[in-house]
């Protein structure tokens, strides 16, 4: 196989520093100018934290598929599969089915009994107050873990990029996203998050989709070709086959199942995917939202296992893994690999992006949460007016802004898909169960919901603590001391079905009733779309 | 916004126990439930055998059908294909058997308001 391109030097990238940060300066100051066009008319809390209800199926689908393609997926899955080859397309394709439990169980019911966040519809006919509360801890621990991994792959991605690898210049740029970021949602609100969400799905796509069609080009179109040029290159035939990563131990046996299972079941219960339902006017332009995102997402995971491997084959593991940022550096060294410098500045541009406009959708959602849910119906116990909420909504995203900064500048280094996979566990335990109950399951009870939502949420952070993540192993957070008795680094297998048993468990040891009244009315709300449908008429 | 209802209250006055157990109403529900559910159930299946293989039948995902590509890629391309196959699927049966019906419902309650409050209902405007 001869390479129309030379070899991949890495010393080189650092010549490309400049252009790197004109292409992103350039994207900053063209999202910034279309964020404060879009913030004129954020009058209500409905515009603050829904957009005001104003955008379409296939603009909002864009902005989902934005929300979604994070980091940990462009970077983390074309890193994962020139790395680990097949194993790496696995997280692509849960990634993607999971899709399906929000389009068939979740989106439109949710988009027609809530209102602004995922406790909205928990909460409706069950008690208020707990359940609020309890729903409102775990999208604050979701979020959370959430921007740890954006954080912690704008770090890496970085180091690479910027060539900047002392830890005081890492930082200092960890600073300057999370203040960029923080602006984005203060001026913007939901409508102006959205709207860069929307701009960043389109280039991402467009980048991936130009990288795609060179790598084909280079091997005649023939992706059996290219298979075999990923096996030349690392010299190991596995590539190709399933185990490389997964298949050494029966215990990573179990642990590839344990996140196959918090990979389907996390997606339908993310709050800041979840919150997006509520961008649309209807539940029929939330089911078009999901449609057009999962062509869009499904696209986008074809794209990366041809990326993956053309990284395997044109720039090989040794370098991926010996350049600074490692493994999530695949697809930017692959960009510079066929376009030079200007495809990479583009697609790092495109990267950053994509982290700064994430972790701008997982704050507005933690914002909203903390003030809809925490503040308006707990603190000031349904008296405080939609501007104060506002209000409080914006300093909590300077709040958790500066949470994220430090956490990002604590978590650098660490792996971005596996930390979003994390994530999905805690969402899939703390949320998933409740959720599914809530809308299909008649004697769901209060108790049940919140012994599912914080047996869900405490037993999946435990194990997370317990597991050789955190302590025992070299690559662990806590590298020296050992008190990893919990072998899977996924908790998903254990936690995801206790959530199930003790939301069961729990409604049916209930001694106290819930109104049926308001289960008749949750359900026909959620199946017709009574009163949701002409709700906002600004 | 600060109160404690979650939703607008366009239909507070309906008494939804009563649409909920009309004829239209659990003809509708009935229509959902068994097409979400055998199809959640089935693709969950689907996606778990599939992981199953990868996980403990490396040997026969490994098996070479045409140059280097392997049961293991055509099987998972198989799955994105399921999952379009499905989108396409539950989109085309709600617009046939759920959205009319929904609709349906959706103007009956809201017409009955109109009548009982005596006064347009245009939603929530304030």
């Amino acid at each position: 196989m001869t390479l129309m391109v030379p070899a991949v030097n890495v010393a080189d990238l650092k010549d490309t520093t400049l252009l790197n940060m004109g292409i992103f300066g350039l994207f900053v100051a063209i999202t910034m100018v279309i964020v404060i066009k879009a913030s004129r008319n954020n009058k209500t809390a409905a515009d603050y934290y829904a957009a005001g209800r104003s955008f379409t199926g296939p603009q909002n689908g864009t902005a989902i598929a934005g929300d979604y393609l994070s980091a940990a997926s462009f970077l983390g899955i074309t890193g994962a599969i020139a790395i680990n080859g097949y194993d790496g397309f696995m997280y692509s394709i849960g990634f993607l089915v999971a899709w399906l439990v929000a389009l068939l169980l979740v989106a439109e019911l949710l988009r027609n009994t809530g209102k602004f966040t995922m406790a909205d519809v928990l909460s409706f006919r069950l008690k208020q107050r707990p359940v609020r509360i309890a729903a409102a801890i775990s999208t604050l621990a979701v979020c959370f873990f959430y921007l740890l991994a954006q954080m912690a792959g704008a770090g890496s991605l970085i180091s690479l990029l910027l060539g900047i690898s002392d830890w005081g210049g890492q930082a200092l740029v960890i600073i300057v996203v999370g203040a960029l970021m923080i602006m984005y949602v203060l001026i913007g609100g939901m409508k102006g998050t959205t709207w860069v969400q929307i701009i960043k799905a389109m280039l991402l796509i467009a980048g991936a989709a130009v990288m795609t069609f060179w790598v084909l080009a280079i091997y005649g179109f023939n992706l059996s070709d290219l298979l075999g040029g990923a096996v030349e290159t690392s010299g190991n035939p596995n590539m190709l086959n399933p185990g490389l990563q997964y298949g050494k131990t029966e215990t990573s046996k179990l642990d590839f199942m344990s996140l196959g299972l918090a990979l389907v079941l996390g997606t339908a219960a993310l709050p800041h995917v979840l919150m997006r339902f509520y961008t649309v006017p209807t539940a029929k332009e939330a089911r078009k939202s999901v449609v057009w995102s999962i062509w869009l997402i499904g696209l986008f995971y074809l794209f990366t296992l041809v990326l993956g491997y053309g990284a395997a084959a044109l720039v090989g593991a040794d370098t991926i893994k010996g350049a600074p940022g490692g493994v999530n550096s695949a697809a930017p060294l692959l960009a510079f690999h066929l376009g030079g410098p200007l495809l990479l500045g583009f697609i790092s541009a495109v990267a950053f992006a994509t982290i700064l406009a994430v972790v701008a959708g997982l704050t507005i959602t933690a914002a909203a949460s903390f003030a809809h849910d925490i503040y308006a119906s707990v603190i000031a116990k349904g008296k405080a007016d939609a501007d104060t909420e506002v209000k409080v909504a914006r300093r909590t995203v300077v709040v958790i802004g500066l949470l994220a900064i430090a956490g990002g500048i604590f978590a650098n280094g660490q792996n971005v898909a596996f930390l979003v996979a994390l994530a999905f566990a805690v969402a899939a335990s703390a949320n998933l169960p409740t959720i599914v109950y809530s809308l299909f399951w008649r004697k769901f009870t209060t108790q049940g919901a919140i012994w599912s939502m914080y047996g869900g949420l405490g037993s999946a952070i435990i194990l997370i603590a317990l597991s050789p993540v955190v302590s025992g192993l070299k690559t662990s957070m806590i590298p020296g001391v050992n008190f990893a008795i919990f072998p899977l680094s996924n908790p998903g297998i254990v936690s995801i079905p206790l959530a199930f048993f003790l939301g069961w468990l729990g409604s049916v040891l209930d001694k106290n009733l819930e109104d049926t009244t308001k289960q008749a009315e949750m359900e026909v709300r959620s199946l017709t779309g009574v009163g949701a449908e002409k709700a906002v008429d600004h | 916004m600060g109160n404690d209802a979650p939703t607008p209250d366009a239909a507070a006055s309906v008494d939804f126990k009563q649409v909920q157990s009309t004829k239209q109403f659990q003809e509708l529900r009935k229509r959902h439930r068994s097409f979400v559910f055998p199809m959640a159930v089935a693709f969950l299946l689907w996606y778990f055998a599939y992981v199953l293989l990868a996980d403990y039948a490396v040997g026969f995902m490994s098996t070479k059908v045409w140059g280097n590509i392997n049961i293991g890629l055509i099987l998972g391309l198989l799955q994105f294909v399921s999952t379009f196959a499905i989108t396409g699927w539950y989109v085309s049966y709600s617009n046939r058997r759920l959205d009319p019906i929904a609709a349906e419902i959706r103007h009956e309650i809201e017409g009955h308001e109109f009548d009982k409050e005596g006064n347009k209902i245009s939603g929530v405007t304030k």
